[in-house]
């Protein structure tokens, strides 16, 4: 079944706050195999010209578990989870995040497009601080495969 | 908070020095818990097999971060990445013992305004391609 394209321009009320914690950074920053000492000690970071250390350009992928699942599980929606791949991440990133942030994401749906036999949907969310500061903005793209209308 | 690599000393066209990673099935579930993507597709063999995969399949995020990392390792600093976006084209299989290989490429793309550069990255298992990037760069 394609997916519902009444829904294009529908925007979802923020997520939850995250609280961007220090360890965390530097488990995400292991986790990638990245040891850039911004990300792990704090005399660096400060050497570098930060307040503090500071989180790697993917971080906010972490955020995207609050705000997601209200967008890809919308029932209006009609998306079937398993046939879904992630296509494509973007970020726009208007400072580094830092531990001690306070995030919430703000998602709509941006555009749902059809190729061929797939359907493509794009969400974006901004992510800002609970003062209304904007830190970024996450844009992802998820294919449904096989889900286009069909021509004719 | 500055790019080590100045504005004025890279041209159009610039090829950056290709780089090799590797990724392991610890790696997988390193990343499935920092970042919580806990799809069985990146860490359970038989379930990603009956789902009609090779086997179990790197995150795309993952991917995108190593890029990430060529990228800030480039510039000398984290907070030059401005805009960064990455399509996913093929997944990285990740065999059980052997792991994988990717090698990430890019070059300057064009020039912009504000002393930013745009930088078209890829990476590639061989020859086969599995993420297209680009990077929007504060230089110095």
């Amino acid at each position: 079944m394609p997916l519902n394209r009444a829904l294009i321009g529908k925007e979802y009320p923020p997520s939850s706050p995250y609280e961007v914690g220090r360890e965390k950074i530097r488990d995400f920053a292991t986790a990638i195999g990245d040891f850039n000492p911004i990300y792990h000690d704090e005399a660096a970071a400060k050497a570098a010209g930060y307040d503090d250390i500071v989180a790697p350009p993917t971080f906010l992928t972490t955020l995207g578990f609050k705000f997601g699942p209200q967008v890809v599980g919308d029932p209006e929606l009609g998306l079937n989870y398993a046939m879904v791949v992630h296509g494509e991440q973007e970020f726009e990133l208007l400072r580094p995040v830092k531990p001690g942030d306070v995030l919430i994401g703000v998602p709509k749906i941006a555009d749902i497009t059809a190729k061929g036999k797939n359907e493509f949907m794009t969400y974006e969310a901004s992510i800002e601080t609970l003062d209304g500061e904007k830190v970024a903005i996450a844009r992802s793209v998820i294919v449904s495969r096989g889900t286009a209308p069909q021509e004719g | 908070m500055t790019a080590k690599v100045r504005y004025g000393d890279v041209s159009e066209g610039e090829e950056l020095k290709p780089w090799t990673y590797d990724v392991q099935r610890l790696n997988l579930v390193m990343y499935a818990g920092a970042s919580g993507d806990f799809n069985p597709i990146h860490w359970n063999e038989p379930f990603a097999k009956a789902v009609g995969l090779p086997d179990v399949i790197s995150h795309g995020m993952f991917t995108m971060a190593r890029i990430g990392q060529f990228v800030t390792d480039w510039a000398g600093d984290p907070g030059s990445v401005k805009r960064f976006k990455t399509r996913f084209t093929s997944p990285v299989v990740v065999p059980n013992d052997a792991g994988n290989k990717v090698t990430v490429s890019g070059k300057v793309a064009r020039k912009l305004d504000g002393n930013r550069v745009l930088l078209e990255l890829s990476g590639a298992v061989g020859d086969l391609n599995v993420g297209m990037a680009e990077a929007e760069v504060e230089l110095a």
